[in-house]
Order: C-alpha cells, then sequence, then structure tokens
C-alpha cells in the first residue's frame, strides 16, 4: 500500500514549520531528584563551550550545591518580579526572553503554573511560544505531570498531582532524554541531603519517596520513552519505507456522559488508543434529557471533551433518543472496530428501570468490540438535582388553588360518587398544573392533592386517619400516578423548549451565514458579524482586522466606540500572531477584560473578535461562538479572495481594453495621419506647379485633418484619465454657465443650426465637476452634429427631477439603430454609418464622467424622429445658501 | 502704432517657433526667439519687449516662476502656451501674472487675435472716461452707467463691482481667484458659488440669450473673460 497522499502532505507541513521554528528538547525524568536539572546544565555547558549563545531563562537550583556550582559561567536572565494580591513572586520573564533571542535557552519545570498577571496559565506554553519564535529550549519535566498518566500516578503514589500538562506538549518536543536512576541510588541521594535539606528530606521519604513509588513511576517514565522511541521507529520505517505494510489504522470510539467519570475515562482511552496505534474518537451522545442536567454537569462533560481535545483526541456530539443506537450508528458510518464505554454505578433497580447503555450495547453491537472500564466506585453518583429557575409565587398559589378547586368540586359530588372516583378529580387537577408550572410545583400538588383527598373525601372525613386500609393502596397508587404525570410532563415541556432553543440557535446561525454572504467588503462583513454576534450573546463585541503588515490596531475595528482598554491591543496583536484564544476564561492572560478568539486559524487568520464581560461563561455559550467566529473567519476569506478575484477581472479588463483601443485607435490615428503627410509631401514636392486651388485645398485638409486628430487624442486622454479613476472636482455651479460655456466652445460646429436652448430660471446649483461636465455636454452636442443633417436643429431642455437634474439633447437626424439604446455608451462603439471618423469614445466618456458623478445616461429615440440623450444627475447634497441677489 | 511691436517668444520647441516665425514676423511683428527660461529671462531684461510668448512646459525652468520673476520688475504683457486639460497649471500662470493663455493645440488666427487683445490693452489701459462697448452693451465706469440697447440696466452694487472688475480686465482670462479677491476682498475666497451666482445674475440681465453667452464667457475651471468690441 502507498503511503496515504494527505498523511505525506501533513508531514510537509509539519517539516516546513519546523524550519522556522525552534527546537526543544525535554529532560524527562521519573521524580525529581533523578537529576534532570543537573544533566540540562551539562549538556547547556557542552552547547556553550561548542560556541552556542546560551542563556539560562530560569532553573531552580532547590538549594543542590552541585546543580549550583553549575549555573557558573553561564549567562542568567532575570526573573520578573509579579504581584498578586499583595504577594510578589518572580517569575519567568517571557518578554525578556524572546527580546534577548538567545540561540538555546533553558526553562526548567515545564509543568510549572505561572503566577496570575503573566501571559500565559502554564509554563509550557511560555515554552511552546519561544519555540515558535525560533529560540531552541531545553526544559525539564517529571512523568507524573502528563495528563495522561496522571490518575494512575494519583493511584499508585496516593498523591494527587495538580500541575499537569497535555501529553502532546511531550509528543511535539523534538529530543527527549530520559534521566534515570534506580530507586535505591535516588533514595541514597536522598538520605545524603542531595535532593532536599534534610528536613524536608524527612517528610518526603515518607511520602512520596517510598520505594513501591519510585518504582512504579520509574516503570512510568521508562514506558512512555520506550513509546516515544517505538513511534520514531515506526515514523522513520514509513518515511523510508522500510515497511511493505502500511499499518491500517484502527478507529477506537469513546463514549462519555456527564460524569465526573468522563475524564477518567478519556485518559483511559487515550492509553487504551497509544497502545493499539489507534485514531480515537470521543463521542458525547445528547438525548432529550441533556437540557435538564445542571449546569456544574454540563461543565464537567465539556471539560472531559476538552481534555480529549487536548491529549490528541476528536470530539463529535451525537444526537439521539437512545445513546446505543447513535454510538453504534457512527460507530458503522465511521469504520469504527472498538467502543470504550464506562461501566455505569449505580443501584441494580435503576438500570434494571430505565436500561443500560452497556447491556444495550453488547445486545446490538455485531462486529463491533466493547469495552468496559470500571469507574470510580467509591465516588458516588450525585443524585439528579431538580434544576431550573425557582418558580414564581404565582405558580404555587396557582397551583395550591388548584387543589382546592378539586376539593371544592369533591365536596360538592362527594354524595354522588364513590370515593375512588374522586381521586380522578384530584388527578386532573394534578394534570393540568403538571401542564402549567414547574415541576417542583407539581410535585407538590400531587402531595397535597393526597392529603386534600385523604381529609376531605375518606371517611372519616376531616381528619387524615384512614378506617379502610384498603384506601391507603388507592393513596400510594394516585402519588405514583401523580408525580409519573408531573415528572413527564415537565420532562416533554422541558424538551420542547430545548428544541426551540436549538432551533433558534440554528435558525440564527442560518441568518448570520445568509446575510454575510451577501457582503463581499470585509470590512462590511466584520462590522455585520461583529453587530449580529453582539446581539445574540447580548455583550459587546468588536471585531479587529489587520493593516496590509498584519499589525492589529484598536483603531481599525468594526464599533464607534471601544469598550476594551486601549492597554489590550496587544492581547489582540497576540491572538492574531498565534492564532489561539486569550484572555477571560481563556489559559492565556485570563486576566483580560474581554475573551479574544482569532477568525481562522494560523497561518491564515483574517482577524480577531473580542466579546467583553461574561457573555461566554458557559462551555455551550463558548462552544456557539466558536461556531460563529469560524462562519465570520469563512466569510472574510471569501471577501478577500472575491476582492482578490474582482482585482484579477479589473485588469483582464483593462487588459482587453487596452487591445481593442489599440485595434481601434490604430485605424483612426493613421486615416488622418495618411491624408496629411499625403498632403504635405505633395506641396513640398509639385507645390510649384499646383495651382492656388489646388494648393489651398491640400492645406485646408491638412488642417481639417489635424483638428481630428487632436479630437482623437483629447478623447483618448480624456477616456485614460477617468479610467485611471481621475478625481472628481465638485463645485456648487449654475447649469446654465456650463452650457454656456460649451456652446462657445462648439460655436463654429454649431453653425447654421437653430440651437433651442430650455433652462429654466429656478434651476438649483449643482455639485458638479464643471469641466468633466462641459466636456460631456460638447461630446454630446458633436456626437448630435455628427449624425444629423448639416442644418438640422439640436434642442437642449434641462428640469429638476426630485433630488436630481435632468438634462435632454434631442437632434432630428436618424436616430439610434434600434435595439443598440443601450451600447451605444460603450466604448469603441460606432455609429451604423461606419463612415463617420471617431474613435468611438465620446459617449463612453460621457457615460464615465455621469457614472463618476452618480447620475445616470440614456438614449432613446425621438418621437417624430430624431435622437435623445438624457443626463440625469444628482444634485449633490443641499445647495449653499446662494448670496442675496437684491 | 509708429513701429512694428517686438515679442519674444520662450519655446524649446522647434517645429512650433518655425511656424509662428512664419507667421508672426511674416509682418506685423519682429520676433526674438529663445529655446531656454534662463535666456528668455535675460533677453526680456535686455530688450524690453511689447509682449511675451512664454511656453509652460520649459525644461530648464518652471513657467510660473518665470512669470513671477518678470512681474517683479515689469508689465509686459505675457501670453502663456499650455497643453489642454491642465486647468491647474494655467490657474497657476494666471494668478502669477500672466495676462491671457492658448491652448496647444491652437490655430494661428487664435494667437494672434490674443496678442493684439494684449498689445492694445497695454497700449492704453482704459483710464477715466473711456467708455466700454459689448455688443448692445455699453458701460461707462465714471458715470456708474450700465446701457443695454440704449436703456439703463440697473445693477445691485456687488454687480457693479464685478462688472467693473471684468471690464478693467476686458478681454483677458480673470481667475475666481483674482475676481472673489477683487470684488470680495481676501475673505472670501472659498465662495466660489457666490462668484457663479452674480455671473448668471449679469448674464440674464446683459446677454441677449443668458445660455449662450457671448461677452461674458466662462473658461470652465479657470474663470471669466468679458469680450468687448475693443479687443475681438
Amino acid at each position: 500500500m502507498r503511503p496515504d497522499p494527505e498523511e505525506l502532505l501533513r508531514r510537509a507541513e509539519a517539516e516546513d514549520r519546523q524550519q522556522t521554528r525552534g527546537k526543544f528538547k525535554v529532560f524527562f525524568g521519573s521524580s525529581p531528584g533523578v537529576g534532570k536539572t543537573y544533566a540540562m546544565l551539562e549538556a547547556a555547558h557542552r552547547q556553550r563551550e561548542a560556541g552556542r549563545d546560551v542563556v539560562v531563562g530560569l532553573v531552580e537550583t532547590h538549594q543542590r550545591a552541585e546543580t549550583g556550582a553549575l549555573l557558573a559561567g553561564l549567562e542568567l536572565l532575570p526573573r520578573r518580579p509579579v504581584t498578586h494580591r499583595g504577594i510578589t513572586t518572580e517569575e519567568f520573564d517571557l518578554d525578556g526572553a524572546l527580546a534577548r533571542h538567545p540561540d538555546l535557552l533553558l526553562v526548567d519545570e515545564l509543568a510549572h503554573t505561572n503566577a496570575p498577571g503573566c501571559r500565559h496559565v502554564k509554563r509550557w506554553q511560555d515554552v511552546r511560544e519561544l519555540v515558535e519564535a525560533g529560540i531552541n529550549v531545553y526544559t525539564t519535566l517529571n512523568v507524573q505531570h502528563l495528563d495522561s498518566v496522571n490518575d494512575i500516578v494519583a493511584q499508585v503514589t496516593g498523591v494527587i498531582v495538580r500541575e499537569t500538562l497535555p501529553d502532546a506538549v511531550l509528543d511535539e518536543a523534538d529530543e527527549v532524554e530520559l534521566v534515570d536512576l534506580p530507586a535505591g541510588e535516588l533514595l541514597a541521594r536522598l538520605a545524603a541531603g542531595q535532593v532536599y535539606v534534610p528536613e524536608q528530606a524527612k517528610r518526603a521519604r515518607e511520602s512520596f519517596f517510598r520505594e513501591g513509588n519510585l518504582n512504579a513511576l520509574r516503570e512510568l517514565a521508562l514506558r512512555r520513552t520506550a513509546d516515544r522511541v517505538d513511534a520514531q521507529m515506526r515514523n522513520y520505517r514509513r518515511d523510508h519505507a522500510i515497511d511493505a505494510t502500511w499499518p491500517v489504522t484502527e478507529r477506537i470510539l469513546v463514549c462519555i456522559g456527564p460524569s465526573p467519570f468522563a475524564a477518567k475515562l478519556v485518559r483511559a482511552a487515550k492509553r487504551l488508543a497509544d497502545r493499539w496505534q489507534a485514531e480515537w474518537i470521543v463521542a458525547f451522545v445528547e438525548t432529550p434529557g441533556y437540557a435538564t442536567l445542571s449546569e456544574e454537569r454540563r461543565t464537567s462533560l465539556l471539560s472531559a471533551l476538552r481534555l480529549a481535545e487536548q491529549l490528541g483526541g476528536r470530539t463529535v456530539t451525537l444526537t439521539g433518543t437512545r445513546v446505543a443506537d447513535a454510538l453504534l450508528q457512527y460507530a458503522r458510518s465511521k469504520n469504527v472496530s472498538k467502543i470504550v464505554i464506562g461501566k455505569q454505578a449505580g443501584p441494580l433497580w435503576r438500570r434494571l428501570w430505565r436500561g443500560s447503555v452497556l447491556d444495550d450495547l453488547i445486545e446490538l453491537s455485531g462486529e463491533v468490540e466493547i469495552y468496559a472500564i470500571s469507574g470510580d466506585l467509591g465516588a458516588p453518583e450525585p443524585a439528579l438535582a431538580v434544576v431550573g429557575p425557582r418558580p414564581p409565587w404565582p405558580q404555587w398559589a396557582g397551583a395550591a388553588t388548584a387543589v382546592a378547586l378539586c376539593t371544592l368540586v369533591s365536596l360538592l359530588l362527594r354524595p354522588a360518587l364513590a370515593p375512588t372516583n374522586l381521586a380522578m378529580i384530584y388527578l386532573l387537577g394534578v394534570t393540568v398544573v403538571a401542564m402549567r408550572c414547574a415541576r417542583r410545583v407539581s410535585f407538590m400538588a400531587a402531595f397535597l392533592s393526597v392529603a386534600a383527598f385523604d381529609f376531605f373525601c375518606i371517611p372519616p372525613y376531616l381528619n387524615f386517619s384512614v378506617n379502610d386500609y384498603e384506601y391507603l393502596l388507592t393513596f400510594a397508587v394516585m402519588l405514583t400516578v401523580g408525580l409519573c404525570i408531573s415528572g413527564l410532563t415537565a420532562r416533554v415541556r422541558q424538551q420542547a423548549e430545548h428544541a426551540v432553543e436549538r432551533e433558534s440557535q440554528t435558525q440564527a446561525l442560518y441568518q448570520f451565514t445568509r446575510e454575510l454572504g451577501g457582503e463581499t467588503r470585509r470590512f462590511e462583513v466584520a462590522r455585520l458579524a461583529g453587530r449580529i454576534i453582539g446581539d445574540i450573546f447580548s455583550a459587546p463585541v468588536v471585531i479587529f482586522l489587520p493593516d496590509e503588515a498584519g499589525r492589529i490596531s484598536l483603531k481599525r475595528r468594526t464599533t464607534e466606540q471601544l469598550p476594551l482598554p486601549a492597554s489590550e491591543e496587544g492581547i489582540a496583536q497576540w491572538v492574531f500572531d498565534h492564532g489561539e484564544r486569550a484572555g477571560q476564561g481563556e489559559d492565556t492572560l485570563p486576566g483580560a477584560s474581554a475573551t479574544y478568539l482569532p477568525l481562522g486559524t494560523a497561518p491564515r487568520v483574517h482577524g480577531v473578535l473580542a466579546i467583553l464581560g461574561e457573555a461566554v461563561r458557559l462551555p455551550e455559550r463558548r462552544h456557539l461562538l466558536e461556531v460563529f467566529a469560524g462562519q465570520t473567519a469563512l466569510a472574510l476569506e471569501r471577501a478577500t479572495s472575491g476582492a482578490a478575484a474582482a482585482e484579477v477581472a479589473r485588469r483582464m479588463e483593462a487588459e482587453q481594453m487596452r487591445n481593442s483601443l489599440l485595434a481601434a485607435v490604430s485605424h483612426d490615428l493613421r486615416t488622418p495621419l495618411a491624408s496629411i503627410t499625403g498632403a504635405a509631401t505633395s506641396l513640398l514636392a509639385h507645390g510649384e506647379g499646383f495651382d492656388e486651388g489646388t494648393r489651398r485645398g491640400l492645406l485646408e485638409d491638412i488642417a481639417e485633418e489635424a483638428a481630428r486628430l487632436g479630437r482623437l487624442v483629447n478623447n483618448l486622454l480624456e477616456m485614460s484619465r477617468l479610467e485611471s479613476g481621475a478625481e472628481v472636482k465638485r463645485g456648487w455651479h449654475p447649469l446654465e454657465e456650463i452650457v454656456g460655456a460649451a456652446l462657445t466652445h462648439l460655436d463654429h460646429r454649431l453653425a447654421g443650426r437653430a440651437v433651442k436652448v430650455d433652462l429654466p430660471p429656478d434651476l438649483p446649483l449643482v455639485s458638479v465637476d464643471d469641466v468633466l461636465l462641459e466636456q460631456v455636454l460638447i461630446n454630446l452636442f458633436e456626437n448630435a452634429v455628427k449624425y444629423t443633417p448639416a442644418g438640422s436643429p439640436v434642442d437642449l431642455v434641462a428640469g429638476r427631477e426630485g433630488d436630481a437634474v435632468s438634462l435632454e439633447i434631442l437632434d432630428r437626424g436618424p436616430g439610434w439603430p434600434p435595439g443598440e439604446e443601450r451600447r451605444v455608451f460603450d466604448k469603441f462603439f460606432r455609429g451604423p454609418a461606419g463612415n463617420q471618423p471617431g474613435a468611438g469614445l465620446g459617449l463612453a466618456i460621457c457615460r464615465a464622467v455621469i457614472a463618476a458623478h452618480g447620475g445616470a445616461i440614456e438614449a432613446r429615440n425621438r418621437e417624430g424622429g430624431g435622437a435623445v440623450v438624457k443626463v440625469t444627475l444628482p444634485i449633490g447634497g443641499v445647495p449653499p445658501e446662494s448670496p442675496s441677489l437684491a | 502704432m509708429l513701429s512694428t511691436p517686438e515679442l519674444l517668444l520662450i519655446e524649446d520647441d522647434p517645429g512650433i517657433r518655425r511656424f509662428l516665425r512664419a507667421s508672426l514676423a511674416a509682418g506685423q511683428y519682429r520676433l526674438c526667439e529663445c529655446e531656454t527660461g534662463q535666456d528668455g529671462l535675460a533677453q526680456a531684461a535686455a530688450r524690453q519687449p511689447e509682449l511675451i510668448i512664454l511656453d509652460l512646459g520649459l525644461p530648464d525652468m518652471d513657467g510660473v516662476a518665470l512669470i513671477r520673476q518678470v512681474r517683479s520688475w515689469s508689465q509686459i504683457p505675457i501670453i502663456v502656451l499650455s497643453a489642454q486639460g491642465q486647468e491647474s497649471v494655467k490657474i497657476a500662470a494666471l494668478d502669477a501674472g500672466a495676462d491671457d493663455f492658448v491652448s496647444k493645440p491652437f490655430a494661428v488666427g487664435e494667437l494672434t487675435a490674443r496678442i493684439r487683445a494684449a498689445l492694445r490693452r497695454s497700449a492704453g489701459l482704459p483710464g477715466g472716461g473711456q467708455i466700454f462697448r459689448a455688443g448692445r452693451i455699453e458701460v461707462d465706469l465714471d458715470k456708474r452707467v450700465v446701457l443695454a440697447d440704449g436703456e439703463e440696466v440697473h445693477l445691485t452694487p456687488i454687480e457693479f463691482k464685478l462688472l467693473r472688475v471684468l471690464v478693467r480686465h476686458a478681454g483677458r482670462v480673470i481667475t475666481q481667484r483674482q475676481l472673489l479677491n477683487e470684488v470680495w476682498g481676501p475673505h472670501h475666497m472659498e465662495q466660489a458659488h457666490y462668484l457663479r451666482v452674480y455671473m448668471a445674475q449679469l448674464r440674464r440681465k446683459l446677454e441677449v440669450e443668458p445660455a449662450r453667452p457671448r461677452h461674458f464667457l466662462t473658461e470652465p475651471g479657470v474663470g471669466y473673460r468679458l469680450v468687448g468690441d475693443l479687443a475681438c
């Protein structure tokens, strides 16, 4: 089998990234005191002697003398004091290190948690940023800090390690050097005071440093390292195609639920996946009951999903009414071979009552293998909390009234009906209450009904005691039925509400995508997206777009006011540069006033979205926001490529324009030039021989052809000026003046024609470029002159049309060719006669000028014969106050 | 005129120099030609010509700067030659003190008409007692009387002020800036539309066909020109 092309591509990309990234090496040990820091410093000294620029970013010597001695001769980066709530601690100075940019930087204790106020929550994030910036890093790590073995460590040693880091960090390391020390020797070093100062050593020996613990940890570290070497070996074989067979990757599906056990299940799955060399997917099946879960449990579920992503698994949320069905359907569609599920704890009766997912799976699984992992039986399943907001008091009052009403009816009917039938009236009441009120309220109504039934309807009346013990059964059934009705009705209602909410989210997203889809300008996309997301999340949202240089500036934003402190510009820039989230609720800069999301994924980040306050505190809201951010990124991407496509189209059009220009113009330039050259050369050669009349004729030809050439060149220049986006120099002008200037200019050409000008005296001033508009009128008149018989009249009629003025130029010539009224304004369109000179630019220039003024130009044929061109120009605002002419 | 007036032509293109030499030197004028601005300045000072024809696209110096230098010591009429479409250059030249402009390409007749008008103006500047005539219009600046077809036309003070400036510079182009400055003073330079409204008003009162003016002409983008009987 050949290597999967996508896999090869991924590896090529990873290698590309490696080129600019720094390398990072982890000195990996099984427990404190094995000598990781010492080994790291020794290696650093060797590198320094080899001539590399080595700087110690941060090293904890734990007051060990030998280690301290090794620091001598190395450059130390000053630590950064961080003050939080009055306590000052010294932390690693990330920005200092980035600025110093050494070739090799030493940063001890990769799993360390930074003090609040640092950029990142964890030190491994600092290291990742350093490596991304091209700095080589040496660092140290103990096995117990790895996420995937965290729970095993806790089981084995009884010590819960709080500082953990994702396994992916260790997997990303370019080199891992195992620093190994047998348990006996470590204990000996501890006893000799080489690890901790004597008093600490004593405590340590009693709790953590027991031989059994140390051996277990050592085994974990060795196994982890062996796994890595094994993976490297496989990669090597794959890269060099040593393996003839390409391993078929297995896929395992892990099903988690909303229990605290989910995280443990995820970790176990990760270990299994590693062992089987399988791709793993963590699934959660969202059943209708999801809506009734407490916020706490939903949070624990979503954090388990997140843990899975951190550990390198894929996550998916399925929907279905029965967990087993949804899981198996998905498993079959993805060729999953193994399903891992937790053994459900809880009393037997509940499993019998509700059925167990595990039993269903085993029954239906067919060819898919099922693995069940035991849950932590010590931790009791938290009781199903009754959730929802506290019901308002009218509901309680209403329920009480309903029971009272039932009692009243029962009292009236008591003489006529058997008591068991009166119970039905109370059940009806409970049903009505359940349909309208919260579950708690209808539960109360059920209890109250039984009490009232007993008190009022069962002899002896007005007494809770019962004569006939048969009624106890009636009470029990009545209560059970009442509670069931309450529970079921409430559940149905909640599911309906949940469905409505999902529907509205889907609707919002659909609406969002559609609105963004219609927008092609990047900034408008961002502005629209910011506004809609802000509405949906009811929180101020700002989107920042980078400038050409890739800088985020708070000035390039989508809102008028800036709802953020200006000091957070750096956060937006960081998010943009790294393509990772930061700010509130994130691991990076959690102290910020907003949550910052990159729009897109590195290296194609299109902008940064900031949402203020706690609007996305809940994981689902956050997830929803991510979906919206993703859509915004897509729309921005589309707008960017749209702009690029438009640019290409514009260039092609310009190119085409140039070509047709050459074709059209070459003829029109050459014809007059030929006449001029011919006439001039014949005059030069035979001038004396010609009679006066001939000579004069030739000279007149030269002058006329030169004038024609001049007009053509003028039009060409004007067109190219307009095409290159000449600026329109607007001013407030009376139309009369511009018309007058054009007519003066054309005095000679209009000689012998009746020119009727109809300009109403009350026309307003219009905001136009007078030079350009004069050119339009000249071209229109010239066109009329060119295509009409000499001596025929030309009229100009102007008028006001709302916020615009119109100008019509009418002639009595042959009119426009039918059906071509629109095309006459195209460049290089020529009249049908074909014998008229000109490049077909005059009317095109008119259209360009009028368009630049935001007006319209159209051609039509005149009633009774002739052509009409109508120009409509917006007045262009409120004309300035005219001077009083009195 | 007593003797043939001497004209100074500052133009670097030999073709244009040749046909101007042929048509101008043929009869009425003596022509002195210079190829560069520096040479032109020197000749203008040495020869004291009666008119300068200046090409604005000189290779060695800015034509507008040359006009300013000449104006620092002389009121010799200057006619500039400039390419079409360069309204801003024309305005700069006129504001620097040029009297008129002709756009290339131009017919010789057009240029000689402008030369004649400029020489006439410099020979007898409209002083007191002179009456300006343009078609049916008669203006007596001293008596503040304006007649059209022999009947008195009533003008507002500003209209009269504007007309007076136009009459004083009759035949030549006056930029909007110059007009605004002279009529309204230096504080209203941005109110170009005032000027346009008053010009329209003058045309309505004095022209036969205001939309096809014969005397109060517009040079779009540049300014106005009053064409009288004397000037043409």
